[in-house]
């Protein structure tokens, strides 16, 4: 599979990006974990990233929160860098939920916030609201030795969310999360996308953030191998789509006979129907050459390539 | 360097030991072991009840010299590793703080901790033997008390300088306890064995000087050597010239215990 690597036009977000990453690179050793990374986000943008265990993301992820120096390569964050003098004032802008939080099993949950809050600058009234938001508010005054995981990572939410902060950073956000409890997540991310808040995600959950996020990275081998919107990508990558026809054993050939001039890579006789291959560009030729069968069709399925299909096709 | 930050780090640290009732756990272990060593000191010479000051101190002085440095070292060996190893390292570091500024606060706390838990358990002993001292004898002990802070604070010094340097908390104890055995066990034993090995030929000018290399026995040259009637019962403190034995500067090379390895952490940590 070729790494397509767009344009900068293409990968840039303009002039509104509050997180420019130029050339990132970190190596440990002859391991390059990062690789030359060039990444935009927009101002208030929700931005995914995707990618294996391994492939550097949760690296790029720590190198843009400045833990982790750069090999080479610059990073900013609403215009400054991560490191240096400035880093406080960059800090105070961001919210960060790292995978599988972990925080102080002696502590309560409210103490917990407490604690992070005064770090933080943040006044102590602010706790409690934070808390609420993320539905917390029954367990404020229990240890977070008695939380479940899925409570604990609701609390290292919270966390992130104290003062307000203009990006917010969330490693595999709904990691431990039952099903009701990641829809009410991606709630909170619309309520904090409407605000302006810029969110960068990572996740391995593709079809979880496929409808959620405005564009998304895929990251493999160090390196960012495609860029952009979900359909973007889809149509970037060029795979085939099938179509599944559904007829008459006896009238299978009359398919191969239909198809004969069209440029379709596959045609497979199936149980009870026919599957067809083509490319993207010649669809609309292959469904007109299959309506004139008529009403010898008596079903079609047309199966798009989907996300996973295109991050194993980058990422492979 | 924001000192509220530092502040936050080491609040936390000691309202953590004293909530999980560390301080109170150990300042009853000095109370206990103190009472006893006043009251029962004597014993060998077939007497019980407490006898002088020097006596006391001079007890009291072996005692600690194991003991704080064990307190201090278990204390401090995970400071840092620890939070690495469970995971919560990078969620502190990605907050407006610097390195130093974690390091400092956690060293802090945890001082404050040792500190707190050595003045309340030795300090309930000098209230209970207070009818029996005159104040020459109150001082002395103040001065016992005082020392023992700071060979707390030089040990937790050691063993938050390992707790950066260690790849995980198995090896961070590790290097606590080697640290334990050298300078509390070997490190005497090393000094007798060159003084005997040498015929003391070149004894004489360096072994004070090389004392100094080890705040186990910088403390106990604190305590000792101004007890005219314990000086005699101890072999190396005897070699020790009356000049460098002033208290003040005996408490700067202490002061230079706790502060070389943070600064040798810090220098580490910013790595």
């Amino acid at each position: 599979m070729t790494s397509t690597t767009p344009p900068r036009a293409e990968r840039s977000a303009g002039p509104a990006a509050i997180v420019a990453v130029r050339g990132a690179t970190r190596h440990y050793g002859a391991v390059h974990a990062v690789d030359g990374v060039d990444l935009d986000v927009a101002r208030g943008e929700l931005f995914g990233l995707i990618g294996h265990n391994g492939a550097g993301k949760s690296t790029l992820f720590r190198m843009m929160l400045g833990l982790v120096p750069l090999t080479s390569g610059d990073i900013r964050i609403d215009g400054a860098p991560v490191s240096g003098g400035g880093f406080r004032a960059v800090r105070r802008k961001i919210g960060y939920l790292p995978e599988n939080v972990v925080l102080y099993d002696n502590l309560t949950g409210f103490e917990t916030l407490q604690f992070f809050a005064r770090l933080k600058r943040v006044p102590a009234n602010e706790c409690a609201p934070v808390l609420e938001r993320v539905g917390l508010t029954h367990a404020a005054r229990r240890r977070v030795r008695e939380y479940s995981k899925g409570m604990r990572q609701r609390l290292g939410f919270a966390q992130a969310l104290l003062g307000r902060p203009q990006i917010l950073f969330l490693d595999e956000p709904t990691n431990g999360l039952d099903p009701e409890a990641i829809r009410e997540f991606y709630l909170i991310l619309r309520g904090l996308k409407a605000d302006g808040v810029t969110m960068i995600l990572t996740s391995h959950i593709l079809a979880e953030i496929q409808e959620r996020v405005d564009r998304l990275a895929i990251m493999a081998a160090g390196k960012v191998q495609a860029i952009g919107t979900v359909q973007a990508l889809r149509e970037k990558m060029d795979l085939p789509l099938w179509f599944h026809v559904r007829l008459p054993r006896a009238d299978f050939e009359r398919v191969r006979t239909v198809l004969g001039h069209l440029p379709v890579t596959a045609v497979e006789a199936r149980d009870d129907h026919v599957a067809v291959q083509c490319r993207r560009e010649a669809k609309m030729l292959v469904l007109q050459a299959l309506a004139s069968l008529g009403d010898k069709v008596l079903d079609l399925h047309v199966h798009e390539p989907s996300l996973e299909d295109v991050f194993f096709g980058f990422s492979d | 360097m924001e000192l509220r930050q530092v502040g936050t780090i080491a609040g936390k640290e000691f309202w953590d030991r004293l909530r999980n009732r560390w301080v109170l756990a150990v300042a009853l272990v000095f109370t206990v072991f103190a009472l006893v060593i006043a009251y029962f000191g004597g014993a060998q010479q077939g007497a019980v009840g407490f006898r002088s000051i020097g006596v006391t101190i001079a007890s009291l002085v072996s005692l600690v010299i194991y003991l704080i440095p064990l307190i201090a070292l278990v204390l401090g060996f995970d400071a840092i590793v620890g939070e690495r190893e469970r995971g919560s390292l990078d969620l502190l570091l990605s907050m407006p703080i610097t390195r130093f500024e974690l390091l400092l606060g956690k060293y802090l706390g945890l001082a404050a901790a040792l500190a707190f838990s050595t003045i309340a358990g030795f300090g309930l002993v000098a209230v209970v033997l207070s009818a029996q001292l005159d104040l020459p004898a109150l001082f002395h002990y103040f001065g016992f008390m005082a020392s023992s802070v700071l060979l707390g604070m030089a040990f937790l010094s050691i063993a938050v300088m390992l707790s950066v340097f260690a790849a995980d908390r198995t090896h961070a104890s590790g290097l606590a306890i080697a640290a334990w055995f050298f300078f509390v066990l070997v490190f005497d034993l090393l000094l007798l064995g060159a003084l005997v090995v040498t015929g003391g030929s070149y004894g004489g000018e360096i072994f004070p000087y090389l004392l100094l290399l080890n705040p186990a026995d910088v403390f106990r040259i604190l305590n000792i050597f101004t007890l005219d009637d314990v000086r005699t019962l101890y072999g190396l403190a005897t070699v020790f010239p009356r000049t460098l034995a002033e208290p003040w500067l005996l408490g700067l090379v202490m002061l230079a215990w706790i502060v070389t390895p943070l600064a040798v952490a810090t220098w580490r940590f910013r790595k």
